[in-house]
């Protein structure tokens, strides 16, 4: 089996992995970024090289358009770059397996950053499965990727800085809001003004977030406040959308398109199948790596940066990727101790400044109790197709874990490796067996970590063609 | 559901979606191309064979798996068009011949 070796491998290539991947081909070692996107970015700057010179790059904003110079930064840095490959299972000896064009290899390697981002957070609700259901954050990919907007005004249901960063977006592009369902609950600006000093820091972010805000309301946008719960029915795909608000009042709507958001999440499956300690974080209502300051994980020379290391946005996401980059040019011996400590400092500064904002936003957009507990007839894996309800009643006789409750409902067993169901799922059971969440944990992780073919491992054996 | 806000121009393309050939653009995904589409739904689940289509657009949700060019169980949002494409909606399991 033909093996590649390197000294430092990232996983993904977005603003942690890009600036990773530049800060230690400074140093001089030999770096390979694999990605299972068609071009780098992540999602923040999803197809910033082919959106950049079109019109579409100014309704997206300065963000966004910030991600052309990054992307040619990295292009030129010299490192490996392999997009549209998959990365399906990855070990504590430092290696890992990736399918591209059909084909496998082996890549051997001396440091691993992980910086494979986040996900949405699942968000189950009555009919969320139907077609005409989907994320906010998958409506953004349309119109970066693809320059396509719902064609009928659209229900947006949710909370967060990517829900009223869409809006904006879509408004720009001539695209039609129905009404914004926001769910953010009653008494968390005063929960979030707590931490406003330290949010004072980011002054330009607040009034960012204001701006669009304002924007939308000058827009004439109609927003419903405080809803706790939402419907979605058809028959074969959406039709109407019934919303209930925290103080009972209630909406029922045909709907073409409903978009929902409820904030994201680390996606950690590979430092969960490598073995790296997780640990609850309250704040953020999610698990995250257990990380020292230079993000290595309790592996040693396996490192997590960017959103994957706890959500902390693109600015920190590459100051968490040059942190890492530094310290494994250290530990290979490219930059001496001093050294990396001098160059540590101000990116130590940079991050401390960029995460300020965070604890306001946790706080302001906390997610709301509903979502952890769904409705008895609502899908939990939407995979496997089952509800709440099944694996409720599961959960309270004999105190199955997460593993065991997966084998016996098959709930996140199907393709997506339990991505949309896993909180969901964990929640059920912190309630139904009254543990905290933390207790709980999540699934251990087995490869393979995507879908593989025979074909593809098989062709771990043959030689390259070229 | 979704419409597109340019003419794609130069960089258009053909593919063919359960036969019927359906304008497409150089560099978009599978996936959006079927969003385009009127039928609203893109493969049925082998549970209870009930429709569904691309929910994440990112890769995580394997809700947008399709048939391509003779291949079962494909993500098609993270499969960009390529000009002939053959799609198909996948009904239930993935067939053993696919």
């Amino acid at each position: 089996m033909t093996r590649t070796d390197t000294d430092l491998f990232i996983v993904g290539a977005g603003p942690a992995g890009m600036a990773a991947a530049v800060t230690a081909r400074r140093h001089g070692l030999s770096v390979r970024v694999v990605d299972d996107q068609p071009a780098p970015g992540g999602q923040i700057w999803r197809a910033i090289e082919t959106v950049a010179a079109t019109p579409c790059a100014a309704r997206l904003g300065a963000a966004y358009q910030a991600g052309a110079a990054r992307a040619v930064a990295f292009r030129s840095c010299g490192a490996v770059y392999e997009p549209h490959s998959q990365v399906w299972q990855i070990e504590p000896a430092l290696q890992a397996f990736i399918t591209s064009s059909g084909r496998a290899k082996k890549i051997g390697a001396k440091a691993i950053i992980l910086a494979t981002g986040a996900q949405e957070r699942p968000a189950p609700f009555p009919g969320w499965t139907l077609p005409g259901v989907m994320t906010v954050g998958a409506a953004q990919i349309l119109l970066k990727t693809a320059d396509s907007i719902p064609e009928k005004p659209v229900w947006i249901a949710g909370c967060g800085p990517l829900t009223l960063l869409y809006a904006t977006q879509l408004l720009a592009a001539g695209g039609r809001i129905a009404s914004l369902l926001d769910t953010t609950q009653r008494g968390r600006l005063g929960a979030a003004l707590r931490h406003l000093p330290k949010a004072l820091g980011r002054i330009g972010d607040l009034a960012k977030g204001l701006g669009w805000a304002v924007a939308l309301k000058r827009a004439g946008l109609p927003t419903v406040r405080h809803v706790s719960e939402l419907q979605a029915e058809g028959r074969q795909r959406l039709e109407r959308l019934r919303y209930r608000c925290e103080d009972g009042r209630s909406g029922e709507v045909s709907a073409d398109v409903l978009l929902v958001h409820e904030g994201v999440v680390p996606s950690i499956h590979m430092p969960l199948a490598l073995g790296c300690d997780v640990t609850w974080h309250a704040g953020q209502q999610c698990f995250v790596p257990v990380l020292d300051a230079w993000g290595e994980s309790s592996k040693q020379n396996v490192f997590v940066a960017g959103d994957g290391a706890g959500i902390g946005g693109a600015e920190a996401a590459e100051i968490r990727g040059r942190l890492a980059g530094l310290r494994v040019a250290s530990r290979l011996g490219a930059l001496s101790d001093a050294g990396v400590e001098q160059a540590a400092r101000p990116e130590r500064a940079a991050l401390s400044r960029a995460l300020a904002l965070r604890p306001f936003l946790d706080a302001l957009y906390a997610p709301r109790a509903q979502i952890f507990a769904p409705a008895d007839a609502t899908l939990a894996c939407r995979c496997e197709e089952v509800t709440s309800g099944e694996l409720r009643a599961r959960a309270a006789d004999g105190r199955p874990g997460m593993n065991q409750l997966k084998a016996f409902t098959r709930a996140g067993m199907g393709p997506c490796q339990g991505r949309q169901c896993a909180y969901t799922m964990a929640h059920i059971i912190a309630a139904a067996q009254q543990r905290p969440i933390a207790d709980v944990g999540l699934f251990r992780i087995r490869p393979p970590l995507k879908p593989v073919t025979l074909g593809e491992l098989a062709s771990l054996d043959e030689e390259p063609a070229a | 559901m979704f419409r597109k806000l340019h003419d794609p121009g130069a960089a258009a393309l053909t593919v063919f979606i359960d036969g019927r050939p359906v304008a497409a653009e150089r560099g978009e995904s599978v996936a959006a191309v079927l969003l385009r589409q009127p039928e609203g739904w893109s493969r049925t689940t082998p549970v209870s064979q009930s429709p569904r289509a691309p929910y994440c657009m990112m890769g995580v949700c394997f809700e947008c798996l399709v048939e391509m060019d003779g291949q079962g169980s494909l993500q098609s949002c993270m499969t960009p068009v390529r000009d002939g494409m053959r799609i198909s909606r996948q009904q239930g399991r993935r067939s053993l011949g696919a």
